[in-house]
């Protein structure tokens, strides 16, 4: 149970720039995810956070305590790692209380928490066994009880889920979010995946080249973007962009798509701040584009949606599912269908496209406007 | 197709018996030549299995013939070689073994290049060290006595038990090491409680590899040591080059099997172990 601040951290590998100066801070029982693509500095942090690497400037305070120059077993942290690091000499009931005897706790009082664990992971059969004798499932169960037998203040995890199957991830993730649920501990848990960024976080971090580009909630993330690039990281498909710049007379304010000077798209009831003859791009997720007017008439607050003429030049079956891709004056759209409707290729057609959430950014600065 | 195969499987296992044909005869040489009277020796053909087996050969090759006279016999030379081999062994291999975990586990600055000056001294031959060592032990006090040798060996056999060791480590994840240090274990309790453990493969090889290097010695020793302090195989060398009247073949012989005894034990106790530590690293994912 523990509030985390980061302030301005900085970090160095030789001439390599990994961490530029990153500012977070998250409440008691957050689960602050750090999303990102590889590279982009997240498990460095992660890591700096544990007191595995050093920083080379800035303040990392655990519970208004500044940590930085702490070994990491003084920091009241747990840690659970991608490859499980499961101590291979010892078995799993070993391996749970390692952390304990470290520690000094009595036998009693370890015993407890042993039990504590066992039982809450469901995990008895298995503590006589060596790490080599477990799947990969019971692996990540066993890293799991080590890291949870401490009861820690914060919780720290290295992409603990992309070792696992597909369906093992879906429910491991289900897991770990019932235990923060019951728990209540901060946690802070670093992915590049983002259907499990956005179903764990209570608060994501959305990080590129040694910097934050955005912290805040998942549904902010999600629907308002700060940047180009978190709107195109996070969702599947990624947002579609339509290069084009804004026309403003008197009080009407349209954006024009390039290449094309007649029709256009009828911004004026967002509320944003635009100048005439800006370049922006807007930025509409697949899932706010309609096929049908009376779809889009009830779906959107104030009525307030566009129509564009596209072409479909592409359909993409996934199941429930499709995604057709339309050439709107030479750019490209993707939409996302129920897959029960049926679209023929190559015929002209008219779309409809919520405007309330759409996201406006500018050209120069990649930035949400 | 099927006769081609057929032949050259003829003519694999042809050459393969050749050459264990070419290395098992000087073997079978010694020990019927051991087993022999001199008598039998000189009159009968070299390959000739003895008429009787007699052991007086081993009995006097060990122990000498009991007459208190001035003639070299291998125990207490033999016990001198356990002195010296066993501690050697065992600091070499621990030092290399944690020199090989802070080199990989415990990185800092200018590890690579330690590691380097490790790699290179495993380069340098035994002939370029006999003078600085035979000054270094004279200031120590500790020339022509056991702890000499173990000095000698220990120092000499730590370039390739770090480079062995190292390399071990290396394919070892270093997320185990880290989370130990979470678990709030320090330097030797993680080596000794975590690595340790999992290190049989490359300890086994070291052990041989240390042990054969330091038994077979015969430069090292017959430098640094003389008289009632020489090794095995100094003491071998001396008993079978005595320029006495008579030739016993078949007391040198056996001298020589038992010189060579220990350390055919220690390859086939570990042989299997060996072989598995060599390439346990290359797969190791």
């Amino acid at each position: 149970m523990a509030t985390l601040k980061i302030k301005n951290l900085e970090k160095k590998f030789n001439q390599t720039e990994v961490l530029k100066g990153i500012n977070l801070e998250i409440n008691d029982g957050d689960f602050l995810v750090l999303l990102g693509p590889s590279g982009c500095g997240k498990s460095t942090l992660l890591n700096t956070i544990a007191g595995l690497e050093n920083s080379d400037n800035g303040e990392i305070i655990i519970d208004s305590q500044k940590v930085n120059d702490m070994e990491p077993s003084e920091r009241d942290i747990a840690f659970v790692f991608q490859s499980y690091a499961l101590y291979p000499a010892m078995n799993v009931e070993e391996n749970i209380v390692f952390g304990l005897k470290q520690r000094k706790i009595s036998k009693d009082k370890i015993n407890e928490s042993l039990n504590r664990i066992v039982e809450l992971l469901k995990i008895t059969e298995l503590l006589k066994r060596k790490p080599a004798q477990l799947s990969g499932g019971q692996r990540q169960r066993v890293a799991m009880g080590r890291a949870l037998v401490r009861d820690p203040k914060i919780f720290l995890f290295d992409e603990p889920l992309s070792n696992l199957d597909a369906k093992l991830r879906i429910e491991m993730r289900r897991e770990i979010k019932k235990l923060h649920k019951n728990f209540k501990t901060t946690m802070v848990y670093v992915t590049h995946d983002q259907t499990e960024a956005m179903s764990l976080g209570t608060k994501i971090a959305i990080m590129n080249n040694g910097k934050i580009e955005q912290f805040d909630t998942p549904n902010n993330i999600y629907n308002k973007p700060n940047s180009i690039f978190v709107a195109d990281f996070v969702g599947s498909p990624s947002m579609n962009f339509i290069s084009g710049y804004i026309k403003k007379d008197e009080n009407v304010i349209s954006f024009f798509p390039d290449n094309e000077k007649q029709k256009s798209i009828n911004l004026n009831l967002i509320k944003t701040k635009v100048n005439n003859s800006d370049e922006i791009l807007l930025g509409i997720r697949p899932e706010h584009i309609f096929l049908k007017k009376e779809h889009a008439v009830r779906v959107t607050k104030d009525h307030n949606f566009a129509e564009i003429e596209v072409n479909p030049e592409l359909h993409e079956y996934i199941g429930h599912e499709q995604i057709v891709t339309f050439n709107y004056y030479g750019q490209e759209i993707l939409g996302k269908f129920s897959s029960s409707i049926n679209i023929e290729i190559d015929k002209k057609m008219t779309l409809f496209v919520d405007l309330n959430s759409v996201s406006l950014f500018d050209k120069e600065t990649k930035r949400r406007i | 197709m099927l006769n081609k195969i057929n032949f050259s499987r003829i003519f694999l296992f042809l050459i393969l018996g050749l050459f264990v044909f070419y290395y098992i005869t000087p073997l079978y040489v010694m020990i019927v030549t051991s087993l022999k009277s001199m008598n039998e020796i000189r009159e009968g053909n070299l390959f000739s299995l003895p008429s009787t087996i007699n052991f007086d050969a081993w009995k006097i090759a060990w122990g000498g013939r009991g007459e208190g006279t001035s003639d070299t016999f291998l125990k207490p030379y033999f016990f001198n070689s356990l002195k010296i081999t066993i501690p050697a062994l065992i600091i070499s291999t621990l030092l290399g073994a944690i020199n090989g975990y802070a080199l990989t586990k415990w990185k800092f600055k200018g590890a690579n290049l330690i590691f380097l000056l490790f790699l290179f001294g495993t380069f340098i031959p035994y002939q370029a060290i006999l003078l600085p060592m035979a000054r270094t032990l004279g200031f120590l006090g500790i020339s022509n006595s056991p702890i000499g040798l173990i000095l000698v060996h220990s120092v000499y056999g730590l370039g390739f038990t770090t480079l062995f060791f190292r390399n071990y480590y290396v394919s070892i994840s270093d997320e185990i090491v880290k989370a130990a240090k979470v678990d709030g274990a320090g330097f030797f309790k993680i080596f000794f409680t975590i690595l340790l453990p999992i290190s049989l493969p490359i300890l086994v090889v070291t052990i041989i590899f240390q042990f054969t290097q330091i038994w077979n010695d015969f430069l090292f020793g017959v430098t640094f040591s003389f008289g009632e302090h020489a090794p095995i195989q100094v003491a071998l060398n001396n008993m079978v080059l005595t320029s006495a009247s008579v030739k016993y073949y078949n007391v040198d012989m056996a001298a020589a099997i038992m010189a060579a005894l220990p350390t055919l034990v220690i390859y086939i106790l570990a042989g299997n172990y060996f072989i598995k530590g060599l390439t346990a690293g290359s797969v190791k994912g």
